[in-house]
C-alpha cells in the first residue's frame, strides 16, 4: 500500500491582473496617493484612482492525491493552469487558498539550465546549476564524472558556455538535472527543447527514475511522451481539474474535445444549405478523434437545408499528409438521397480503415444538379489521427518507428518469398498469417 | 523527512531550516558574481582597489587640502581611507544588493530557494571587495609608518556592525525594488547624498556637540567613527551617545529589513 506523497486540497491561485499590470505601480504613485488622500482611512468612502482589480483565478478548487511511485502526467490547453500548479508545487509561488501536503524531497525542473551563466565554463556551471537545484557541493563532486559522461561534452568542459551549441547547452543542463536525487520529481515541458536524440535520452532517464519507485509529475503538451511515460493523467481545464484517471483514457478524451472544438460549420446562402457540425465517431457510436487501424470510422454531417436541395451528391474522403487515401463518392456509387430538406444528418461509415498511425483530414463536398453545381467545394471539415501499436498486427520490421513516414493505406497483401514461404499482411481486416503456406 | 505544508499566509517555520539546507548557495552565488566580474574585465581584479583609491584621492584633495578640515595630526589620506572602507561596503550593498533580486529574476521565477540568500550573497560579494580594500589599508599604514592603537582588537565588532547595516539596507532596497521599480532612480541619489552627509571626507568631531546625537541616527556615523577609533590613535575620542544611537539604528535597520523582506517574499515570483 503506497502512501500519498502529494495531497492537494482545494487549491486556488488568484492573480489580480488589473492592479498588477497597472502602470501606477511606482513608489511615486504610492507617495502621491498618500499625499492626496492622507486621511482616506478615516473616511469610509475612498476615492481611488487605481483601475478596478480584475480577478483571474489561474487555479480553482483543485484537489487530488498522488501516491508514491506513480507517474502522473498533467495535460491541458495553454493557460489551463498547468504551470501555475507546477509553480505552487515547487514553492516558487504561494497559493491563494487551499493547501498542499508534500512528503518527500521535491526537485522541480521548469527549464533546463536555470542559473547558467554564459561567461562561466561548463565545469563551473555544473557546480552553480547543481547548487541552485539543491545539491550540496559534496554531492556534485561525487556525481561530477557521471554528469559529464551523460552530457557528452567532456572535451568542452573548460570552455565558456556561451561558446556551446544549443544542443550541447541543453544536454549539459539536463545532465545536471538528471542527477538530482529527490523523492518527487516534477518536470515541466523540458522536452520542448532539444533534438529527437536528446528527447529520447530525457524520456529514458525519466522512465528509469519512475521505475526506481520514485514519484514523477510530468507537465507536457507532448501527448506521445505523456502516454508512454505516465500511467495516470490529470486534465486541467480553465484552472479546474476536469479529469483524473488512466493516462490513455484521459488523453483520448482530451483529444476528442480538441477536435470537437475546432468544428467545421459553413453556409451556402445561394442554396440555403448550411452544415452545422461534422462529427467523427467510432464503431461504438462514441465521438472520437483518435482511431486504431482496422476500426470503423463514421463521418456524421448535420445539415440544415432552408431551401430544398434537389439531387444532392455528397463526397466524403480521407486525405493524409502525402495525399488522398480513399473516398466515398455518391457520384460513382449512385446512392444519393432524392432531396435534402430541413434539418437532418447523413453519415458515412468507413469500415475497418486500413490506415497506418498518422494524422489525417476528412474532406467533403456537396454538389447538385447532375453533379455540376458545387454547393460546397471539396474542403477540410475534420481531422483525426490513427494511433496504435503495429506489433499487434504482426508487424515486426526494423523501421516500425517510422511508420508515419510511409504511404498510409495498407491493402491486404501477401509476399511470396524465394524460399517458398508466403507472408500475409493486413491492418486488421483479415487475420494475419506470417511465414505460413497459404494457397 | 517531515511533511511539508504549503498554504496561503502561512509563516513558514521551514524557512529557517531551508536557509540552513541551502547554505552552500550563499557561497555559490557570491562565487559566481566574483568569477563573472573578474572574467569579464582586465581591470576586474584591480577594480576593488582603484575605486577606493581614487575616491580617497578626491576626498583628500577636496576636504583636506581645499577645505582644510582638521585631521588631528593624522595623515589626511589615512583618515579618509578609514572612513571610506565601511562606507564603500555600505554603498555597494545599497546599489548592488538592492538590484540583486531584479537581476536574478530568472532564478526567482523558476527555482525555489530562500530568496534571502540572493541578497545576502550579494552583500557577501561586497564584503569581499571590502576585504581587498582593507588589505590596501595595511599598505597605506606601512607607507605612513603608522601603527594602529590597541583598540584595534575591537575592530571585528565594527566590521560586524558594518555588515549588519549593509545587510539591513540591502534587504530593504532589494525587496522594495521588486514592487516599486522606479525606486532604482532614488538609490544612486541616496548614495551620493550619503557620501557627503556621512563623516567619510571629514571627521564627525566637526559636527557641533548639540547635534551629534541627532547625527548619530545615521547608522554609518557610528560605524565610521568606530573604524577610525580602532584603527587610528591620537585624539580620536569616541562619542558614545552617537555610537549608541547608530547601533540601535543598525539593529533596527536589520530587523525591519528582514521583516519587510519576509513579508513580501511570497509575492516576488508573481511580481518580478
Amino acid at each position: 500500500m503506497s502512501s500519498p506523497v502529494i495531497t492537494v486540497e482545494n487549491l486556488g491561485k488568484r492573480y489580480m491582473i488589473g492592479r498588477q499590470r497597472s502602470k501606477k505601480d511606482g513608489l511615486r504613485h504610492a507617495i502621491e496617493d498618500a499625499i492626496r488622500t492622507p486621511f482616506a482611512w478615516l473616511r469610509s468612502e475612498r476615492k481611488s484612482q487605481k483601475l478596478p482589480d480584475k480577478d483571474f483565478w489561474a487555479l480553482k478548487d483543485v484537489s487530488f492525491q498522488i501516491k508514491q511511485g506513480e507517474t502522473v502526467g498533467i495535460i491541458g490547453r495553454n493557460g489551463a493552469g498547468k504551470s501555475t500548479l507546477f509553480k505552487i508545487l515547487s514553492r516558487i509561488t504561494v497559493p491563494t487558498e487551499g493547501r498542499i501536503r508534500l512528503n518527500g524531497r521535491v526537485a522541480s525542473l521548469l527549464e533546463v539550465g536555470t542559473g547558467f551563466h554564459q561567461e562561466l565554463t561548463g565545469r563551473e556551471n555544473i557546480f552553480l546549476n547543481g547548487a541552485i537545484l539543491g545539491m550540496t557541493h559534496a554531492e556534485i563532486v561525487r556525481k561530477f564524472d557521471e554528469i559529464v559522461e551523460f552530457s557528452e561534452i567532456a572535451n568542452f568542459l573548460d570552455t565558456p558556455v556561451k561558446r556551446y551549441s544549443s544542443g550541447m547547452y541543453v544536454r549539459l543542463a539536463f545532465a545536471v538535472a538528471a542527477h538530482l536525487e529527490p523523492e518527487i520529481l516534477i518536470v515541466d515541458e523540458v522536452l520542448a527543447v532539444g533534438d529527437a536524440a536528446f528527447q529520447k535520452k530525457c524520456l529514458g532517464k525519466m522512465g528509469s527514475f519512475a521505475q526506481s519507485g520514485k514519484t514523477v509529475l510530468f507537465v507536457s503538451h507532448n501527448m506521445e511522451a505523456v502516454g508512454s511515460l505516465c500511467q495516470r493523467a490529470l486534465w486541467l481545464k480553465d484552472g479546474r481539474l476536469h479529469d483524473d484517471g488512466n493516462a490513455d483514457d484521459v488523453i483520448e478524451a482530451y483529444f476528442s474535445s480538441l477536435a470537437n472544438e475546432s468544428s467545421f460549420s459553413s453556409t451556402n446562402p445561394d442554396y440555403g444549405l448550411s452544415i452545422q457540425k461534422v462529427r467523427l465517431k467510432n464503431g461504438r457510436g462514441d465521438e472520437a478523434s483518435q482511431f486504431h487501424p482496422g476500426e470503423d470510422l463514421v463521418v456524421e454531417i448535420s445539415y440544415d437545408a432552408q431551401k430544398r436541395v434537389e439531387k444532392p451528391y455528397i463526397t466524403v474522403g480521407v486525405t493524409g499528409i502525402n495525399g488522398p487515401c480513399f473516398i466515398a463518392n455518391m457520384l460513382l456509387d449512385g446512392h444519393r438521397p432524392e432531396t435534402l430538406d430541413g434539418t437532418g444528418r447523413i453519415a458515412c461509415k468507413f469500415r475497418a480503415i486500413p490506415l497506418l498511425p498518422q494524422n489525417y483530414i476528412i474532406k467533403m463536398s456537396i454538389r447538385t444538379k447532375n453533379g455540376n453545381d458545387m454547393i460546397f467545394n471539396y474542403q477540410d471539415v475534420a481531422r483525426f489521427n490513427v494511433v496504435g501499436d503495429l506489433t499487434k498486427y504482426g508487424y515486426k520490421g526494423e523501421f516500425l518507428s517510422r511508420a508515419s513516414h510511409y504511404t498510409p493505406v495498407i491493402v491486404p497483401y501477401e509476399w511470396c518469398l524465394p524460399d517458398g514461404t508466403t507472408a500475409l499482411v493486413s491492418l486488421g481486416s483479415l487475420p494475419n498469417q506470417i511465414a505460413g503456406d497459404f494457397h | 523527512m517531515p511533511e511539508l505544508l504549503i498554504e496561503a499566509g502561512r509563516a513558514e517555520r521551514q524557512y529557517w531550516r531551508d536557509l540552513w539546507r541551502y547554505r552552500e548557495l550563499f557561497y555559490f552565488l557570491a562565487w559566481r558574481d566574483l568569477l563573472v566580474r573578474y572574467k569579464q574585465t582586465v581591470v576586474g581584479v584591480a577594480w576593488s582597489l582603484i575605486r577606493p583609491l581614487l575616491t580617497m584621492l578626491v576626498l583628500t584633495v577636496v576636504f583636506g587640502k581645499l577645505g582644510k578640515m582638521p585631521s588631528g595630526g593624522i595623515p589626511y589620506p589615512l583618515l579618509v581611507y578609514c572612513g571610506m572602507l565601511p562606507w564603500q561596503f555600505f554603498a555597494t550593498a545599497m546599489s548592488e544588493s538592492g538590484n540583486s533580486l531584479v537581476t536574478n529574476a530568472n532564478l526567482i521565477s523558476k527555482v525555489y530557494f530562500p530568496r534571502l540568500i540572493i541578497t545576502a550573497s550579494s552583500v557577501i560579494t561586497s564584503f569581499v571587495d571590502f576585504l581587498i580594500s582593507a588589505g590596501f589599508l595595511v599598505v597605506l599604514m606601512i607607507w605612513y609608518r603608522y601603527t594602529p592603537p590597541a583598540a584595534i582588537i575591537v575592530l571585528p565588532f565594527f566590521v560586524l556592525l558594518a555588515f549588519a547595516a549593509s545587510l539591513g539596507v540591502g534587504l530593504w532596497i532589494s525587496a522594495l525594488l521588486v514592487q516599486y521599480r522606479d525606486f532604482r532612480f532614488i538609490v544612486p541619489f541616496i548614495v551620493q547624498f550619503g557620501l557627503y552627509l556621512s563623516p567619510v571626507g571629514f571627521q564627525s568631531s566637526i559636527v557641533p556637540e548639540r547635534f551629534r546625537l541627532l547625527y548619530g541616527l545615521n547608522p554609518m556615523v557610528g560605524v565610521i567613527d568606530g573604524f577610525r577609533w580602532c584603527l587610528l590613535s591620537g585624539q580620536q575620542h569616541l562619542y558614545w551617545p552617537s555610537l549608541a544611537a547608530s547601533v540601535i539604528g543598525v539593529v533596527a535597520l536589520l530587523v525591519t529589513g528582514i521583516w519587510y523582506f519576509r513579508k513580501t517574499e511570497q509575492t516576488f515570483a508573481d511580481v518580478i
